[in-house]
C-alpha cells in the first residue's frame, strides 16, 4: 500500500482515533489520542489487509525546547534548493510538533508481508505521562517501553516489569528529558573533582 | 562465574521468590534446590559487559534474567549537543565491528531530512565499504563462537581474514576501527587508486580462510553438536521480539531491509538473501557463513557497475596531486594550475576534505566542506567552511522527522532524527538491532542447559556499543 491509502485503510478502521497524518519525506505518520494507542496497534497487527508484525521500535521525543535554536535554518522548510532524489518525496511539507503536548510517544511498525511502514505518535500530557502499553501484543515491546520509561520517566499500564533499563537503580531523573542537564551529576557519582 | 546461593538478597528478588522444586519433598525423593548462577557482568563468555542471572534446576536454566546497560554512554543526548556531523564519530562506536554501516545509516537518516541527493558514485563507494564491513562483523562473530566452543585455531583464521578487509578499509578510511568516513552529503575520499585489484586479492585470501574454517566447523563433532538444536526460535517468535538480520533469517523468514525496502543502490545488484530452516545456532551459523559469500559478491559486482570516478591527476604532469602539494599552490594564489585536478586522499587524511572528487559527494555548499585549496585560497571557500564548522553553525535541516532503516549486519538499524531547523539534530534516535535480540535472550535460554548459554549467546553478536549506546 501506498502512503495515501495506508492512511486511508487506517482511518476508516480506527474511527476518530487518528488526528493527524502527514507523509514527510515518504513517511507515513499518524498521530493519535493516547486512549487509542492499543485498540490501532490491535488492529494494524491483525487486520490482514495491514498485518503490520513487526514492531520496529518504540521511543520518544520530548518537545519542551524545540525551535529554541535562535537563527533560522538554510533550508525552508519544504521545497529544497538542491533536487531532492526521487526516492525522498518532498510534496508533503512537514506540519510541524505533533501538538501542544510536551512529549510524543513514537513507533514505527512494519509489516513483513506487505513491505510497508507506519509510524505512530502519540502525544502525551506532562501532568498524566501514561499510556497503555503494547507488550500484551508484541514481546518487543516489553525492553522498548522499559527504555522509555527510563529515558523519559513515561508510565506503560499493563507492563508487565517497568523498571530501568539502561540506567542504574538509583540514577535520579530521567536523562533524555529536555531539562535534564547534559553535564548534571548523580547522587552516586557524587559532585565534580 | 560466580556462584551465589538463592539467599542472595538482589539475586532472589530479580527473579522473584522461591521456585516449586525449591520445597522439601514429602514423599522420599531427594530433595533439591535451585541454584542461582550469576554470570558476568565481565566474564570472558559475556562479550563486552551483559549479566544473566540464571536460576539452575542441576544443569537446566529455569529462569534467565538478563541485565543490560553497562556499557550507556549516552549516545542519543550526546547526539543534541553537538551538530550534525559531530555525531558521525559517535556512530563509529555504536557497532564498532562494522562503523561504516552505522556511519552510512547516519548520513543517510539526515540526507533524507534535507533532501539531498549523493551522487551515484557515492552510493557505490558506501555499499563497498559497507559490504566489507558486513564480513568483517560475521567473520568476529563466528570466530568468536567457534572459539568460545574450543576451536581457537578458527578464530585465528577468521581474525586473519578480518585483518585482511580492515587493511583494505585503513586504505580508503585512514583508519581500522573508528573510521569515520561518511559525510553528511558524501563520503570523506574516493577509492584509492587500484583498490579494485587489492580488494580482490583480499577477497581471495578470506574465501581460502571461510572455506578452510567451514571445512574445520562443520566436520567437528563438539561443534556441530552443540550447535545443532541449540538456542531454537521459531519464525513467529522472532518477528513477535522484532528480531531482524541474521538471527530472524535462520528461523526462515525473508527479510532484509537491502532487498525489501532497498536503499543506495542495493536494488541493482542482485544478491541472494540466505535463510534458515530451523533457527537453531547451527542456522545462525549457516545463514552468517553464506552472507559473508554474497557480500563479498555484492563489492564484486557493486565494482564493476559502479560509474567511473575522477580522473585522479594532474592534466600537466599525469600524476596525481598530493592534497599537501595542492594546498600549498592555492596558498600561493596558483589556483590556475590546478584546474581540472584532483589531490589524492591519502591514508593520512591528506585530502580529505576534497569535495571536488565529481561523484564522490554533493556539490551542495550548505552542507558539504570546501576543498582545501578552497578554503585556504579564497574568501568565499574559507567562509563556506566557517560556517559549517563553527559553533552554532553547521548543516541546518529544515524542521522535520524521518526514519532511515538500513540493514546492519546485526539486523536492521534505524535512525529516528528530528530537527527544528538548530544546527544540531533535536533527537536521535537508534534502533540497536541487538536490543530486540537480546529482549529475547531470557526466552531462548530457558530450559536449555548452562553449556548452551555460550553458543546461543554467541550467535546473539551482542555489540555492547549499540546495546547500551
Amino acid at each position: 500500500m501506498n502512503t495515501e491509502e495506508l492512511t486511508q485503510a487506517v482511518k476508516d478502521r480506527a474511527k476518530g482515533a487518528v488526528t493527524a497524518s502527514h507523509a514527510y519525506r515518504g513517511d507515513t505518520t499518524l498521530t493519535l489520542r493516547p486512549e487509542s494507542l492499543v485498540e490501532v496497534a490491535k488492529t494494524l497487527k491483525e487486520d490482514a489487509d495491514l498485518a503490520m508484525d513487526l514492531l520496529v521500535d518504540v521511543t520518544a521525543v520530548d518537545y519542551l525546547t524545540f525551535g529554541d535554536k535562535g537563527s533560522p535554518a538554510f533550508f525552508a522548510s519544504s521545497g529544497v534548493s538542491v533536487r531532492p532524489t526521487t526516492q525522498i518525496p518532498d510534496e508533503d511539507p512537514w506540519p510541524g510538533p505533533p501538538s501542544e503536548e510536551r512529549y510524543a510517544l513514537v513507533c514505527h511498525f512494519y509489516s513483513t508481508t506487505h513491505k510497508h511502514r507506519l509510524r505512530l505518535v502519540v502525544p502525551l500530557d506532562e501532568d498524566d505521562l501514561e499510556v497503555d502499553s503494547l507488550a500484551e501484543l508484541w514481546p518487543a515491546a516489553n525492553w522498548l517501553e522499559r527504555e522509555v520509561w527510563d529515558m523519559y520517566g513515561i508510565r506503560f499500564r499493563g507492563h508487565p516489569d517497568l523498571k530501568r533499563i539502561l540506567m542504574y537503580e538509583e540514577f535520579e531523573g530521567h536523562p533524555l528529558r529536555k531539562d535534564y542537564q547534559v553535564d548534571k551529576r548523580q547522587p552516586l557519582i557524587g559532585p565534580v573533582n | 562465574m560466580t556462584i551465589t546461593t538463592p539467599n542472595t538478597p538482589t539475586a532472589s528478588e530479580t527473579l522473584g521468590g522461591e521456585s516449586a522444586s525449591q520445597a522439601a519433598r514429602s514423599d522420599g525423593e531427594l530433595s533439591t534446590r535451585d541454584m542461582l548462577l550469576n554470570i558476568g557482568p565481565a566474564h570472558p563468555a559475556m562479550h563486552g559487559i551483559v549479566r544473566i542471572i540464571a536460576q539452575l534446576d542441576g544443569e537446566q536454566i529455569e529462569k534467565a534474567e538478563v541485565e543490560i546497560g553497562y556499557l550507556h554512554r549516552g549516545f542519543e543526548k550526546m547526539s543534541e549537543q553537538v551538530d550534525y556531523n559531530g555525531v558521525i564519530p559517535y556512530t563509529d562506536r555504536l557497532n564498532y565491528v562494522s562503523p561504516l554501516i552505522n556511519n552510512m545509516g547516519y548520513c543517510m537518516g539526515v540526507e533524507k531530512l534535507i533532501g539531498i541527493e549523493v551522487p551515484e558514485r557515492c552510493h557505490y563507494v558506501r555499499v563497498i565499504v559497507s559490504e566489507i564491513s558486513r564480513v568483517s562483523d560475521h567473520l568476529t562473530c563466528v570466530g568468536a563462537t567457534a572459539m568460545e566452543l574450543g576451536a581457537f585455531t578458527v578464530f585465528l583464521y577468521m581474525i586473519k581474514a578480518r585483518e585482511y578487509l580492515w587493511e583494505l578499509i585503513e586504505e580508503v578510511t585512514g583508519a581500522r576501527l573508528t573510521v569515520s568516513y561518511c559525510r553528511v552529503g558524501g563520503v570523506k575520499g574516493d577509492l584509492t587508486e587500484g583498490f579494485g585489484e587489492r580488494c580482490a586479492a583480499a577477497f581471495l585470501k578470506t574465501r581460502k580462510v571461510i572455506a578452510e574454517s567451514e571445512g574445520l566447523l562443520l566436520r567437528n563433532r563438539i561443534f556441530t553438536d552443540r550447535m545443532e538444536g541449540t538456542g531454537t526460535l521459531s519464525a513467529e517468535d522472532a518477528i513477535a521480539y522484532g528480531i531482524t538480520g541474521p538471527f530472524l533469517r535462520a528461523t526462515g523468514a525473508e527479510y532484509d531491509v537491502r532487498k525489501d525496502c532497498p536503499y543506495a543502490v542495493y536494488d541493482r545488484i542482485d544478491f541472494d538473501v540466505p535463510v534458515g530452516t530451523t533457527g537453531d545456532n547451527m542456522d545462525r551459523f549457516l545463514v552468517r557463513m553464506e552472507e559473508m559469500e554474497q557480500s563479498m559478491l555484492i563489492v564484486e559486482r557493486a565494482l564493476e557497475q559502479m560509474p567511473p570516478g575522477p580522473v585522479m591527476s594532474d592534466p600537466a604532469t599525469g600524476r596525481p596531486i598530493p592534497a599537501a602539494e595542492m594546498v600549498d599552490l592555492a596558498k600561493m594564489g596558483k589556483i590556475a594550475k590546478l584546474i581540472g585536478g584532483c589531490a589524492v586522499a591519502g591514508p593520512t587524511l591528506e585530502g580529505s576534505g576534497n569535495a571536488h572528487r565529481p561523484g564522490t559527494a554533493t556539490d551542495e555548499k550548505r552542507v558539504f566542506l570546501p576543498t582545501k585549496e578552497d578554503a585556504y585560497g579564497n574568501i568565499e571557500g574559507l567562509m563556506q567552511q566557517f560556517k559549517l564548522v563553527m559553533f552554532g553553525h553547521g548543516i541546518r535541516p529544515p524542521e522535520g522527522e524521518v526514519y532511515m532503516p538500513v540493514e546492519g549486519a546485526n539486523g536492521e538499524l534505524g535512525f529516528y532524527i528530528v530537527s527544528d531547523g538548530g544546527p544540531g539534530a533535536f533527537r536521535v534516535r537508534v534502533r540497536p538491532p541487538c536490543f530486540a535480540i537480546m529482549s529475547c535472550l531470557s526466552k531462548l535460554l530457558t530450559g536449555e542447559m548452562i553449556a548452551d548459554i555460550v553458543p546461543t549467546f554467541g550467535s546473539v553478536n551482542m555489540i555492547g556499543g549499540e546495546l547500551d549506546r
